[in-house]
Formats: C-alpha cells, sequence, structure tokens
C-alpha cells in the first residue's frame, strides 16, 4: 500500500524503525522539556553564557538581559515538550520537526565541537565538528523526508478522517 | 473508521506513558534524596532586621570625606550619582535596549539623605562629588539638578559644620582612625571604609571616641549584608559540617588594578592636590602622584594585604563564626611580583589561632596569580564554600553522614546544600576586579528576586540604625576586632615574629 504522504512505501520494517526512532527523539524532547520544567532554578543563562564559536557573541548578548532570558527560557522548556509530545504521538509531526531542527541548530551553533574550542560546562564523549546534537539533527531531517505519522500516529486520524 | 485505523493511530501513546511513569518513579527517588538531606540540613529562610522608622521624617543630611574610587560608589550607594554617569548609562541603552543600568539604579531605595557637605584634597575628585551630591534627581546632565554641597579646603572644617549630621570617610587607611576620632567628637556618626584603623595605639582611641559619644559606628564590610553568610552562619551553628577545625581564605588576583596599580588621573598636578593634608601624620614624602593614586602600595599609608582584603574575608567569617580575636599569630611573604618600589608585598601567608575553639584560620593571598582558592570553613563532617554562592558538602570520612554516604543518599562529590541568591538572575559583571568581588559576596546581594548592590544595603543598615538608635551589622566591637586581627597580622610579617593578643592586658605582645 502507497501511504497519501510523500508518496512512500515502506516495508514492515522499515516502518517499525522509522516510527521508532521518531519516538525516541520525541522522548528525549519531552525528557528534557519536562526536567527543566520541573526545576524551578533552572536557566539557560551558564548555557548560553559559555557558547563559543563565530555566534559567541550573539548568545551571550542573548543571555546578558534578564527579562530576555525568562523569555527564551519560557520558549526552550515548552519548544521542548511540545516537539516531545509531537513526535511521540506523530500529531503535526512536519512542522515540529522543523522546529525541532531549528532548536538543535541553535544548540549546535552555541557549543560547535570545532577545533580548537573548550567547554567549561561538561560534555561527555570526545566530538570533532559531529556531535550528538548534530547526528540528533541529521536523524530528525531523516524523519522528515521518511514521514511516518500518517502511518502511526494520530496524523493518521487527523488527515484521514476529513 | 475501523479499530485497525484507530489502533494504528494510537500506536505510540503506550511509550508516552512510559516516559511518565519514568519520569515520575525518577522523581520519586530524586524526592527521596532530597528529604534524606534535608532532614540533615534545614536552613531557614533568611530574615533581615525590619525596623519601624526607615525613611525618616527629615532627611538625614550626610558629608563625604575622601571622595575618590571607593568614595564615589559609595555616595552613589547613598543615592547620589554623578550625571555624567547617567548620561552614559543612558548611551549604553540606546545601543543595547535591553540594558538599562540607568533604571536599575533608580529602583534602588531613596534613602531620605542629603548631601550637604564633600571634602577631597585633590580638586577634581571634590567637583565631581558636589556635582554628584546636587544630583536629586538622579538623572543625567540634563536633568534639573539641586543645591550643591559645599566644599570643605579640610575635613577639620566639615566636621564643624552644623548641617551635617553624619560623615562616610573613604580617605586613604592612615587617615580613618584621626577622622573617625574627630568625627565622634564632634557627634558626627561615621560610617567608615575598612581597614578601622592604621595603628594599634589609634585603635583603641577609636573605640573610645565612638563609646564615649555615643554615635553610630558603621565599618564597610559589605559583606555582612549577603544573604549567603546568613545561611553559612545558621549552617555553622546547626554542626552541619561538624566539629570545625580549619578555616582557610584566600585573595588570587593577577591585574594591575587589583594588585593596587591604578590609574594616575590625567589632569593631577601639584596645584590641584593638597599634598600636604594627603600626608597628614604620614612620615613626610615629596609630591608623587604615583603615591598618591596607588597609596596601598605603601605602609606609610596603607594596611597592606592584612588591613586591605584579608580584613574582608576575615569580617565574613567572624560574622559566620563569631570568631572574635585570635590568641596567636604569625605571617610570611614577601614582594615576589610588583617591583614598583611598593612596601606592602604582593604575597602574603598568616596562620591565626584560636585554641579555645579548637581551630586555625589561615589567609593565603597572591597579587600575581588568579587560581581561585576560594574562601572554605573545613570540618569533619563536611566543608563550606562561602562566597557569593554557599556549597556545602559533605566529607568523605565522616562519622555524622557515614550511613548516608553508604546508602548512597549523600554524595561526597555533590553539594549536600547549595544556595546561590536570586539564582535565576542574570548578571552581566565584566571587569576582573568586579568579577572578584563579585564571587566574594562584595557586589551585590539579592533579596528575594531582586539584585541589590550590597554596599547600598550597608549604608542603607547604618542609616536606619541612626534613626531607630541601634547599632549597625558591623559596629565597633566588630571593628574592633578587626582591626586588631589585621595589626596582629601585619605586626608578625614586618617583625617576622610570633605576635600574641593578651585578653585581659588588651594588649598585642
Amino acid at each position: 500500500m502507497i501511504t497519501k504522504m510523500g508518496g512512500n512505501k515502506y516495508s514492515n520494517l522499515q516502518l517499525f524503525w522509522l516510527v521508532t526512532l521518531r519516538v525516541i527523539i520525541g522522548w528525549h524532547f519531552l525528557y528534557e522539556g519536562l526536567i527543566k520544567l520541573s526545576n524551578p532554578n533552572w536557566s539557560s543563562y551558564g548555557y548560553l553564557m559559555d557558547s563559543k564559536g563565530f555566534l559567541e557573541g550573539f548568545y551571550q548578548m542573548l543571555a546578558a538581559n534578564p527579562e530576555r532570558i525568562e523569555v527564551i527560557n519560557f520558549l526552550n522548556i515548552w519548544g521542548l515538550i511540545i516537539i516531545g509530545f509531537s513526535l511521540m504521538l506523530g500529531l503535526l509531526t512536519r512542522p515540529s520537526i522543523i522546529a525541532g531542527i531549528i532548536l538543535l541548530i541553535s544548540y549546535y551553533l552555541s557549543h560547535p565541537p570545532f577545533i580548537g574550542l573548550t567547554y567549561s560546562l561538561p560534555m561527555e564523549g570526545s566530538y570533532l565538528i559531529v556531535n550528538k546534537t548534530l547526528i540528533e539533527m541529521t536523524a530528525m531531517a531523516v524523519l522528515y523526508v521518511f514521514p511516518t505519522s500518517k502511518v502511526i500516529g494520530i496524523d493518521r486520524l487527523v488527515f484521514t478522517v476529513k | 473508521m475501523n479499530r485497525r485505523e484507530l489502533l494504528k493511530s494510537l500506536a505510540t501513546i503506550p511509550a508516552v506513558g512510559a516516559l511518565f511513569y519514568g519520569w515520575y518513579k525518577k522523581s520519586q527517588v530524586d524526592t527521596l534524596l532530597k528529604k534524606a538531606i534535608h532532614s540533615e540540613v534545614s536552613l531557614n529562610a533568611y530574615n533581615p532586621i525590619v525596623d519601624k522608622n526607615c525613611s525618616g521624617d527629615k532627611p538625614l543630611r550626610i558629608g563625604i570625606i575622601g571622595a575618590g574610587a571607593r568614595g564615589k560608589h559609595l555616595i552613589e550607594a547613598a543615592g547620589f550619582i554623578h550625571p555624567e554617569k547617567v548620561d552614559k548609562w543612558k548611551k549604553e541603552t540606546i545601543q543595547d535596549k535591553n540594558t538599562n543600568r540607568h533604571e536599575e539604579y533608580l529602583k534602588q531605595e531613596d534613602l531620605n539623605l542629603q548631601l550637604t557637605g564633600v571634602c577631597d584634597v585633590f580638586d577634581i575628585n571634590a567637583k565631581n562629588a558636589k556635582e554628584a551630591g546636587a544630583n536629586i534627581n538622579r538623572g543625567g546632565s540634563e536633568d534639573e539638578m539641586g543645591v550643591a554641597p559645599k566644599r570643605y579646603k579640610t575635613y577639620k572644617e566639615l566636621l564643624a559644620a552644623n548641617d551635617i549630621d553624619a560623615v562616610i570617610i573613604a580617605t586613604p587607611d592612615h587617615w580613618h582612625g584621626t577622622i573617625t576620632i574627630e568625627a565622634a567628637r564632634a557627634g558626627k556618626h561615621v560610617y567608615c571604609e575598612k581597614p578601622m584603623t592604621l595603628t594599634v595605639p589609634e585603635t583603641f582611641e577609636v573605640v573610645k571616641a565612638v563609646k564615649e559619644n555615643g554615635i553610630v559606628f558603621q565599618l564597610g564590610h559589605q559583606n555582612r549584608q549577603n544573604e549567603s553568610y546568613f545561611k553559612a552562619k545558621e549552617a555553622f551553628e546547626k554542626e552541619i559540617i561538624g566539629k570545625v577545625n580549619l578555616i582557610e581564605v584566600t585573595t588570587n588576583r593577577n591585574s594591575p588594578g587589583g594588585a593596587w596599580v591604578h590609574d594616575i588621573h590625567p589632569d593631577a598636578n601639584e596645584k590641584n592636590i593638597d599634598w600636604e593634608q594627603f600626608i597628614g601624620s604620614a612620615p613626610q614624602h615629596e609630591f608623587s602622584l604615583e603615591r598618591f593614586f596607588r597609596w596601598r602600595c605603601w605602609w606609610d599609608y596603607s594596611t597592606g594585604l592584612s588591613g586591605d582584603l584579608f580584613t574582608h574575608d576575615y569580617d565574613a567569617m567572624n560574622q559566620i563564626l563569631d570568631l572574635g580575636i585570635p590568641h596567636s599569630a604569625i605571617s610570611s611573604g614577601g614582594i615576589y611580583y610588583y617591583k614598583d618600589g611598593r612596601t606592602v608585598p604582593d604575597v602574603l601567608n598568616s596562620i591565626f589561632e584560636y585554641p579555645d575553639r579548637e581551630f586555625s584560620l589561615i589567609y593565603s593571598a597572591s597579587l600575581a596569580s588568579n587560581k581561585k582558592r576560594g574562601r572554605i570553613i573545613m570540618g569533619h563532617d563536611g566543608y563550606m564554600d562561602v562566597g557569593g554562592k554557599l556549597k556545602i558538602f559533605a566529607d568523605k570520612g565522616s562519622t555524622k553522614y557515614k550511613d548516608d554516604i553508604k546508602n548512597g543518599l549523600i554524595s561526597p562529590d555533590i553539594p549536600l546544600y547549595s544556595y546561590s541568591p536570586g539564582q535565576k538572575q542574570a548578571d552581566a559583571i565584566t571587569s576582573a576586579t568586579e568579577q572578584y568581588f563579585a564571587s566574594r559576596g562584595l557586589l551585590y546581594s539579592y533579596h528575594g528576586e531582586k539584585r541589590v548592590n550590597s554596599t547600598h544595603l550597608h549604608i542603607k543598615d547604618w542609616i536606619d540604625a541612626i534613626r531607630n538608635n541601634r547599632q549597625p551589622a558591623c559596629d565597633i566591637d566588630k571593628g574592633f576586632e578587626e582591626a586588631i586581627t589585621a595589626h596582629m597580622g601585619t605586626i608578625a610579617y614586618r617583625e617576622k615574629r610570633k605576635v600574641f593578643w593578651d585578653p585581659d592586658k588588651q594588649k598585642i605582645i
């Protein structure tokens, strides 16, 4: 059967792993959001101030203002939660993937693992240019071109009922 | 729509359920851990003194004696800012709409003060202080100004004035004692910068003059207003770190400004500096801009590391631990980096003994290395790292936490307790010296979520104490302990010997 979205046809095994990838990335986003939401002292301030690379000044400028940082914290927490739900449930997945990729790009560029840059916040593992953020972002791009939410996900209801 | 369709649509919902179940279990474990720690470490919220009469019926009239770098900050903290500084802030706001230091400054409480007198031996400092004093609306150059305070050529004339109730003294160290004594005799309340005195004999005279004349005296240790220190005091009293046996405080600076090599004003010269008055009772010396602007580098005018920087750490520890005067002191060090003709050391190590309390206090300072060594109170069950932030760690060998550590409820690597005033606030602190002071809780304090200049709080405490006829946070008794302790450290260094405090004879021997 050919699905209505994107014209992709998946074998069961392909579908299983694509959905799994979508769900675990969603899980990661959702948990990152929830854990920040439940910690009243969490702030992106330290992370932003620790920025390095060519956009360092931009990120530190973002962090410099207490009111602005509140807005950034709010957007980040709820962005993570909404994207997480969306990926896990398969609801409006495509715009969420785009939003998620934008978030990940901004994380990546604030702490690029480039030669000669070191960070005071600890990072696990060793990276050269490619880090887990970049891999997760690439995986999301894969999910974007191999959509599954209209097969397994609430999008199936949303887009077929009408 | 059939059942199969519905199943496919909702197939991933169990994963969401699993996540929430996992989150719930994890937060249960975390809460349990926190509870275990809280039963050991329960600290109350900070309750500052609440005075009834804070703004006063009529304005309190103050004078500033010594309006240089520190004096300027003190009158700013009292509510008198130079209009050109506001102009600069306004420009910054135009460039970056999100910074508004002027607005932040306007939020500083109005203490209902009038700056009526200014005394400085350098004409430019005096002029700037007059202009700040006239800036009653705290605006920029284009805003309306009030009456400028009168400039007095000598501190004696200022102290004789009838329209001054209280004075802020921010002169070099060799003038602190003399001016405080004369101010007290003239019935003026005194806020004096640290250290309280340059010599031991004048320390006793200052105490006598302040007590006999019943004035309100505050020594300029603004750390007294920092919430972290209140918490640390409570933690110590609750014996969270067990029996304290060693206290280590340090100075770690590595910049010309940090080593007192301050800029020389380009327009300063023999004509606009009253050199004779600057020298006062210090040994005669020919006119020297270096000595005038970098006076902290010479014993003639300064108490060096012990008086200028150790006193902050000592007073912080005195606030937390009620140290009092030590039994004995030894010191050593030298001029190892700044070969600029200075006589005070740039590396100093002092050890103070408190045999009755069964602990030692170590002070170790370098003006040529930034390696942060913190300010640590060490006990058998744990240690406290005290600064702008307070962190308490359990010790691996602790008796008290032995079981909790074994059961994994407490980890020696993770703070048992961590307190950071105004944690959610973002700061943009810039210069290295500012950073140094901020890390030591000397720049800002937080009340609730609001960042407040701690010097402002310290001045406010003094003013409130005057209006409510009480003792301020760093009163004359605390000042006496501070001065004697610092002098013991200095004497031990200069005379290369161990010095003792004789509490019966009230004498350093």
